[in-house]
């Protein structure tokens, strides 16, 4: 019986002669990270279990990004406890702001997730370095703070679930619909315990930066991770970030057992706006109707890439945001924000009236940088609306694409790009 | 290790909020915990549970939040397995990080009734229904799952390991 993609990374893991799925079996962990938050609780499980030596300091790396620039005192202690850590365990990576982002957009650019690895993070969307091939999970606190110490991790040997996207992609219509879409369709739990690897025509032709989207949101689907199996744009991408070798060519066997196989036609899928409280109810943008916004964020690991600001900018070019809304674009990591400079993006965002924020999380969890206030309506392009996420327990958040979002920020309320560019 | 208790039964989608409702999250103490599990769902559980005791439920048993206090909370209350037709991902590992063993059985989970007493081996995944005579054969847990059980949980078990490298090392 052949073997899907994310068990062939595991059984290259583990000691078990011929993994089954469903299998515990104990793994050994290629790259492992934390943040601001999750970082301290880890580092303390660290020091508990008697440890004083990281299992490897290349293969380890803590990233400031929720709070950070700090946004109070906790903060402040928290960040300064992860650097001191990482400087008396001289670990190799350590991203200080300034040449930092946000974890999951900064680990692939920095060459530090490939394909055929297995990763793990202490961040519910660490899979989306699937995007490049690799199997990313995202685990608590207490199993990365014996990740750090052992360098391995217990693991269920997850089902998969292969999506197949086929047909033509409509104008507009990315890497976030896709993922809205699907999630609409299977719904939060979804794929609860399984990899969810998405594949086919649609899917090949799709750019590195609305892939990383799709297996970002996976987690939205109960996902243990997303995948794509590596191509030539995976390739491409990986020979400009890393001078690393990597596992050239990775795929599921065509006689691989899925738990399920969903084809999926992409011809009749509009833009996507996911309504509060779930990223599961979606609606396409022609049935949203006339819903008036406060404020607009633009960013995230699920889209503050440099394609997603290219979009955002196409879109706002020569038009004004709109006198009664807030729009706050966040490059996801120092480099997006570098090139985004040199490409001229940030100068439009400025001039049509948006401001620029530095890296960070900041909005997407309610953190700073943009908190919302009892009543206000945010269209934003991070990837969870639940209940309070973005503020006040009354406010509410609509999950769109870059070029939703950038089009609702010039008319004030959600709407199509088409409603601003005429085609 | 052989376990030996009788089935509290459960249906599908029993939440962590059931389990240990989050007003009572502001401690972490195990004995205060436990004396709150799963008092929203039957109020006297917690007065009949005893030690040994299994819960067997249906589908996605553990679901919500990711909190730990749900399974110490179950373990602390006495019981001694819990046996669904499936689990909640974070609960899962949960359960097997601080040392409550779990199952998945969708024939358990229809089959055994309220008060049924169980016998369970986890070496070799045998799980007896002694009032019935029924016999089930489960995945077993692998040994080292089973380690982390009888250690009472990952870090406790972590702390064995972490020795055990170190005594190796100096050999
Ligand atoms: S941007 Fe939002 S979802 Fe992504 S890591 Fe930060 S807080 Fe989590």
């Amino acid at each position: 019986m052949g073997r899907t993609i994310a068990e062939k990374i595991l059984q290259s893991h583990c000691a078990e002669k011929d993994l089954k799925k469903g299998a515990l079996i104990k793994a050994r962990v290629d790259f492992a990270f934390a943040n601001d938050i999750t970082g301290p609780l880890a580092i303390e499980v660290f020091n508990q279990v008697g440890a004083s030596k990281v299992f490897n300091r290349d293969k380890i790396t803590f990233v400031p990004d929720h709070f950070t620039p700090n946004k109070d005192i906790k903060s402040a202690q928290q960040a300064k406890m992860i650097k001191e850590f990482s400087q008396s365990q001289d670990l190799t990576y350590y991203f200080e702001i300034g040449q930092a982002g946000i974890e999951h957009a900064l680990l692939p650019e920095r060459g530090l997730a490939l394909p055929g690895q297995f990763i793990v993070g202490a961040d519910s969307h660490t899979p989306t370095s699937g995007a490049l091939g690799a199997l990313a999970v995202g685990v608590g606190s207490t199993d990365l703070g014996v990740v750090l110490a052992l360098g391995e991790i217990w693991i269920r040997v997850p089902e998969t679930i292969k999506f197949i996207y086929q047909g033509k992609l409509n104008k507009w219509v990315g890497g976030k619909d896709l993922i809205l879409y699907t999630i609409s369709q299977i719904g939060v739990n979804g794929a609860n315990y399984k990899v969810m690897e998405f594949s086919g025509e649609v899917i090949r032709q799709l750019s590195i930066d609305h892939r990383f989207t799709m297996c970002n949101m996976a987690t939205e689907a109960g996902a243990k991770s997303g995948i794509i199996e590596p191509d030539e744009i995976t390739f491409t991408y990986l020979r400009s970030h890393t001078d690393k070798t990597f596992f050239p060519s990775l795929q599921s066997d065509p006689d691989a057992e899925y738990e399920q196989i969903m084809e999926i036609e992409v011809a009749n899928i509009e833009p996507q706006v996911a309504f509060p409280h779930l990223p599961e109810n979606c609606k396409p943008i022609s049935e949203v109707g006339e819903i008036k916004i406060d404020q607009v964020v633009i960013g995230s690991c699920t889209n503050g890439r440099l394609e997603d600001l290219r979009l955002a900018a196409t879109i706002l070019k020569e038009h004004k945001v709109n006198s009664k809304v807030r729009v706050i674009i966040i490059p996801a990591t120092q480099e997006v924000y570098r090139e985004a400079l040199e490409e001229g993006l940030i100068k439009i965002f400025i001039e049509a009236g948006a401001v620029v924020s530095p890296p960070t999380c900041g909005p997407c969890l309610g953190g700073h940088m943009g908190v919302l206030a009892k009543g206000e309506r945010a269209i934003s392009t991070t990837n969870r609306n639940f209940v309070g996420r973005m503020g006040h327990p009354e406010s509410e958040v609509y999950l769109a694409s870059p070029a939703v979002a950038a089009a609702s920020a010039v008319t004030g309320k959600i709407s199509s790009p088409e409603e601003v560019i005429l085609t | 290790m052989i376990l030996k208790g009788n089935v509290w039964k459960f249906g599908d989608n029993i939440d962590t909020d059931v389990i240990i409702p989050a007003r009572y999250l502001n401690t972490s103490d195990a004995k205060e915990l436990a004396s709150h599990c799963l008092e929203d769902y039957d109020s006297k559980f917690i007065k009949k549970v005893k030690a040994g005791d299994i819960i067997v439920a249906g589908e996605n048993f553990g679901c919500g939040s990711s909190r730990e206090h749900a399974p110490i909370a179950l373990k602390e209350a006495g019981i001694s397995c819990v046996i669904a037709k499936s689990f909640a991902r974070i609960f899962f590992r949960n359960a097997i990080n601080i040392g409550l063993p779990i199952f998945e059985s969708p024939e358990i989970s229809q089959q055994v009734k309220q008060g049924d007493l169980l016998e369970v081996d986890l070496n070799k995944g045998i799980i007896k229904n002694l009032t019935t005579g029924q016999e089930y054969q489960v995945h077993p847990l692998p040994p080292f799952i089973q380690n982390i059980i009888l250690a009472g949980g990952l870090v406790e078990y972590t702390k064995r390991e972490m020795k055990r490298r170190t005594n190796y090392e100096q050999l």
